[in-house]
């Protein structure tokens, strides 16, 4: 019996987990692009206070995080299309977050005797508690995300690489990178809710930044981006399952592969192909390929 | 309120907030201008960690603390790359030390509480002792800030000319480094690892789009930041169950989009917005 309702965990874990894992790593080949590692740390950090503001008046903590967080992107991108150069805004936005989110669990963990942990799951999420409800929602969301990224993937691209060529082609710069903020609220969302807000940032970033770092073409380090979070969740998911630390959460292992996975792929960008940037560059040169083509 | 300032716990906390932030304000000055903002979040988080595997080990958070942010601060300072990949690396950094964290809190099997305080904070129940510590740390802070406040302002705007005058450049990176890393441990007591930022980065950005001579920004960050921690406390202690870390984000967001706001719209009259940028 245990047994089963153990298996039923981890299938349910793997299922939730492989989803977040695509997609935040496709969505992070365009973060790493786009240079928006703190904006992203700032998503999370609003997660947090949707989470939380959530929990408090008893709605779906899933929910609140992407209410809070399409809410936040589109104050962000009121300032400007690309975050960039933000950095003092982004910071004080989610401070201001966290700060809400540090009240919200405040009220809520004093608000009844069995709350008084929950700030546990919602900073270092849990994979073991999720429910099959939650798993369909990060399903259909993720799919969308993905859905959404085939339709705008080419311009975003093309924006994100070289917005001056791209802004005289007519390429709608703003509109492009307030969708993006929006998928990336998404793809946030469905993150903290499977490894918890404290982490999520390792599997958005470390996955697609260690796929830059190898990969040439930008369909080809999409695809190592996902096959690097799906295979990190996967030793993460099995090693909090079966591992010899059961009491260990899923994040701290995805945050060490994905940390080491990175410092293996700047040790090899150093080692192969020299210290000179060249990503940008290829980028240019597939976009550009298309656009004449 | 007189009646709360009567309260041992709130004059200790009075005390060591607005000594605090008078290291604090003044480090996050340096730390704008030197493009490390992100820094300046991570750093506390990464401490997290140090925290959590002090208590691990059965030392002092605060050592643990400490150390942690010090090793990152020194590996930041010294992070070459441009700033898209210096980012990255912090980003990866500082997930790497919460899954430590992580890792040190659920592999401790007894009362977690202390390491919770070091995410959230807990100066409305600091002692006599922490204050008298937070006391000296910030005076060593103001000495230090003081004596090398001209040449790690030259180094700042222009460090291609600091360097060709000869300036000891990694000897200023290692002693403000050592600095940034006091004045985060110092300022995680009293809004928490989780929002150090509030109160170390917000008073100097808010100052530096009110005047653009360095003398005054930093005055004026310096009164910002103490009016902001004490009426945070104060607030946190009249109403009794919200924290001081929210007082202090949500006055900081508050002051700087309030200005942000008036700004905007009296450079629509004609008017340009003043800032001072490094």
């Amino acid at each position: 019996m245990e047994g089963m309702i153990r298996s039923e965990l981890f299938a349910n874990a793997m299922l939730g987990g492989t989803t977040v894992a695509v997609v935040a790593a496709v969505v992070g080949y365009f973060l790493v692009l786009r240079a928006l590692a703190f904006a992203s740390e700032a998503l999370t950090d609003i997660s947090f206070a949707g989470a939380t503001g959530a929990a408090l008046i008893g709605v779906n903590p899933l929910a609140g995080m992407v209410v809070l967080g399409l809410g936040a992107v589109l104050c962000l991108g009121q300032f400007s299309e690309r975050m960039r150069g933000r950095d003092i805004e982004i910071g004080i936005v989610l401070s201001f977050a966290m700060g809400l989110g540090v009240l919200f669990l405040n009220l809520y963990a004093h608000s009844s005797a069995s709350h008084a942990a929950a700030g546990v799951g919602v900073l270092f999420g849990s994979l073991m508690s999720v429910s099959v409800e939650d798993i369909l929602i990060t399903l259909a969301l993720g799919a969308l995300v993905i859905a959404c990224l085939v339709v705008i993937g080419r311009p975003l691209l093309f924006a994100s690489v070289d917005p001056t060529v791209a802004e005289v082609r007519g390429v709608p710069l703003r509109g492009l990178g307030v969708i993006f903020l929006a998928l990336l609220a998404i793809a946030t969302a469905i993150s903290v809710l499977m490894i918890g807000i404290l982490l999520a940032v390792s599997l958005l970033l470390a996955p697609a930044a260690s796929a830059v770092n190898f990969g040439r073409r930008p369909f080809a380090t999409i695809a190592l981006a996902a096959t690097f979070g799906v295979a990190i969740v996967w030793l993460g998911v099995t090693l909090e399952f079966f591992g010899p630390w059961h009491h260990v959460p899923v994040g701290f292992y995805i945050s060490f592969f994905s940390s080491f996975l990175y410092l293996i792929s700047l040790v090899w960008k150093r080692l192969i192909s020299g210290s000179e940037v060249r990503q940008p560059a290829h980028a240019d040169r597939e976009v550009s390929h298309h656009s004449h083509g | 309120m007189i009646d709360l300032l009567r309260y041992p716990f709130m004059q200790h906390a009075l005390l060591a907030g607005s000594l605090t932030a008078l290291g604090a304000t003044l480090v996050g000055f340096f730390l704008i201008n030197r493009g490390m903002t992100f820094a300046c979040h991570a750093l506390p988080n990464i401490g997290f960690a140090g925290a959590a595997g002090a208590v691990l080990l059965g030392f002092e958070p605060v050592l643990g603390l400490f150390a942690f942010i010090l090793i990152a601060a020194l590996v930041f300072a010294f992070l070459g790359g441009e700033h898209r990949e210096r980012d990255i690396g912090i980003g990866v950094v500082m997930s790497l030390a919460l899954g430590l964290g992580v890792f040190f809190l659920a592999s401790y099997s007894g009362y977690a509480q202390r390491v919770y305080a070091i995410l959230f904070g807990s100066i409305l129940g600091i002692s006599a002792k922490q204050v008298l510590a937070s006391a000296i740390l910030t005076l060593i802070t103001l000495a230090a800030m003081t004596i090398l406040f001209r040449p790690l302002l030259f180094y700042t705007v222009d460090p291609e000319q600091a360097a060709a005058r000869g300036l000891p450049i990694a000897f200023l990176n290692v002693v403000f480094m050592v600095l940034v890393a006091v004045t985060v441990t110092t300022s995680v007591q009293v809004t928490g690892a989780l929002l150090v930022f509030a109160l170390m980065v917000a008073p100097p950005a808010i100052a530096m789009r009110l005047s653009r001579r360095p003398g005054a920004i930093v005055a004026l960050a310096l009164v910002l930041g103490q009016i902001i921690v004490i009426m945070s406390i104060l607030m946190a202690g009249m109403s009794a169950s919200w924290p001081v870390s929210f007082f202090v984000a949500a006055l900081s967001f508050l002051g700087y989009a309030g200005l942000r706001t008036v700004q905007a719209l009296g450079s629509t009259f004609g008017r340009e917005g003043r800032t001072w940028k490094a």
